[in-house]
Order: structure tokens, then sequence, then C-alpha cells
């Protein structure tokens, strides 16, 4: 393959990408449904319900939310808790820049429609940079669509998984998470500012406000990326 | 500033997280795109992307009951050996799905 037909994505990579999402994919549906019922029994309109999975497709913020919605929806909490839920989304597309560079902003902004942890974390981990775009788009289309199942069938047939954290479905995201990290790295240079990250993280769970603690624990991580010298051979992750 | 959830208010609520949570998806990509990357600003980036997931599983572990703590030891001991997310997340799934069956 020639550099230039490395760098641009194509239908192939997308496809690709889907595929490769597509086993985590599969779980996803058990979330789409808790939160389908979830959103049922909050007094939302099925319609509504699906409305909101398709166009915020943020689960976290999406369960955080819930109660807010009655017959009055306050904006000023819906918002804030929102942005600070998918803050972290910032921090990724900020990684994610170096592969997204060369194409136009339409496409550029568009491939973001879509980010997520799982997709983001798996395009990260590597491949060409064609590559990564494919999975961040074609994975997130594979996330978006068992998502949208899941909460259809939440809607449609309400409880259906009572206790996912029987089967340890519960656990399923952050093995899914922990095995990108780990990836294919073996250099123990990364285990300073991850081990800053994590203390950073469990102090701002202690003493800051909810979902402070990604942000904190990655902008400390990034700092003692900053402040070590530089590693004998940068590779990008 | 609260919306009634009549006439639409429920709508126009939805579309407004929905736009607030592109922002967030757009926002990083947008800054950067205006600031110069020296090695500087990119050994940072590089070390806040593992760190950002590092922030995200803490809590699993901390939080979680022993069934979730022993599947992320799993999956990071798999992970290591063989080198294949998914066998490593598999092991780790089992693993906490024994541990809730043995604890119960």
């Amino acid at each position: 393959m020639t550099p230039a037909e490395n760098a641009r994505p194509n239908f192939r990579h997308l496809i690709d990408g889907f595929r490769r999402m597509a086993p985590l994919s599969l779980f996803v549906i058990v979330f789409g449904l808790a939160f389908g019922v979830a959103a049922i029994q909050q007094g939302l309109s099925g319609l509504e319900t699906l409305l909101m999975s398709g166009l915020v497709f943020a689960g976290a913020a999406q369960f955080a939310t819930l109660e807010l919605w009655g017959d009055s929806i306050p904006l000023l909490p819906l918002v804030t808790i929102t942005l600070a839920i998918n803050a972290r989304h910032l921090l990724m597309g900020a990684a994610f820049y170096p592969h997204l560079r060369d194409l136009p902003s339409g496409r550029r902004y568009a491939s973001l429609l879509l980010l997520s942890d799982a997709n983001w974390a798996m395009a990260m981990a590597g491949g060409t940079p064609a590559a990564r775009l494919g999975i961040l788009v074609g994975g997130g289309l594979a996330l978006w669509s068992t998502w949208m199942i899941g909460t259809g069938l939440g809607v449609a047939f309400g409880s259906g998984i009572a206790e996912p954290d029987r089967f340890g479905l519960d656990a399923i995201m952050g093995c899914f998470l922990l095995a990108m990290l780990i990836g294919d790295r073996r250099d123990l240079g990364v285990l300073l500012p991850w081990g800053v990250a994590a203390l950073a993280a469990l102090a701002a769970m202690a003493w800051l406000p909810p979902h402070a603690h990604v942000i904190v624990g990655a902008l400390a991580g990034g700092l003692v990326g900053l402040l070590l010298p530089p590693a004998r051979q940068e590779t990008t992750p | 500033m609260t919306l009634t959830a009549a006439n639409g208010g429920v709508l126009l609520a939805i579309v407004i997280m929905a736009l607030a949570t592109y922002l967030t998806r757009a926002g990083g990509v947008f800054v950067m795109s205006r600031v110069a990357i020296g090695p500087r600003v990119e050994r940072f980036i590089n070390a806040m992307a593992g760190s950002v997931l590092v922030a995200v599983i803490t809590p699993m572990a901390v939080n979680g009951d022993g069934g979730a703590r022993m599947a992320l030891v799993a999956t990071a001991g798999v992970m290591l050996v063989v080198r294949k997310p998914l066998p490593a997340i598999s092991a780790g799934i089992l693993i906490a799905a024994l541990w809730r069956l043995m604890a119960s």
C-alpha cells in the first residue's frame, strides 16, 4: 500500500472498523435496553427516548440526567451535567486530532459525530491513520446501531435483563477499555503518568464535584508526560 | 431556566443536550487545529490519551465489588501475556461472573 492510500480512509476502512467493533457492540444492546426501560419509567415517551439515544448517544450522561425529565425540565443542570460528564470527549478529540489533521474540515467534524469511549480507545490502539479513522467512524456506527436497538428493545419490552451485573456484564466496558489501554504497549515509561492520573482521579473523586475525576486525572497524567524527559523514541499510542 | 415538557419542550431539551454533547466531541479537535503542535504538546497529548482511560477505569476498580476488581486484574493479566483483546475481555467477564456466583 502506498503512503497516500494509507492516509485516506475509504469505505473499506469503515466496514472494517464496523466489523472490529461489532463483538463489543452487541453488549451495548444490554446498556441501551437498561436505558430504554429507565427512561420509560421516568415518563418519557418511546419516541422521545429513541430520539435522545439517537441524537445524544452518550450513555453515561443520559443516565445521569434522567431524573431531570419531568413536567418541567431545568436546563442549567441538564447542560451542566451533560458537559461535565462528556468533557472527557474534549481531551479524547484533542488526542485524536493528529489522525484527522489531513481531512477537509467538513469530514473532520462529521467523523467526530459518534466519538465515544469504546471506538475512540480502539481507534487510538493502532493501525494506519486511515484504519484509525475507519474504526472511529465505522466502530461508532456499530455502537450507535446497537445502542439504538437496545433502547428500542427497552422501550418495547420493558424490563429485560433485570440484573446485568449478575452476569458480569457491567464489567465489560471496564475490561474493554483496560484491554485497549494496555494494547501492545511494553514501555514502562507510561507507568508514571498513568499512576499520577489514577491518584489524581482518586483525589478528585474524594474532594471535587462528581464527574470531575476524569478530566483531573487525564490532565495530571498529561502534565507528567510533558515534564518527563522525552523518551528515546516517541511513538504515538 | 426551565422548559415545560408540554408543547415540544422535551424535544427542545433533547436537541440542546445533543448539541452540548457534540460540542464536547468537536471542541478538542477545534482547539488543536488552532494550536501549533510542538514536541511538548505532543508529549502532553500522548500521556493524556492513556491517562483519560486510566481515570475512567480507576473508579470502577475502587468502587467496584470483588468481581469487578478481579475482572480488571484478569483482563490486564491475559492482555499482557496474549496481547489479544477478545480473550482478555472474555476472561474478565468470566471471572466477574464466577466471582459473584461464588460470593452470592
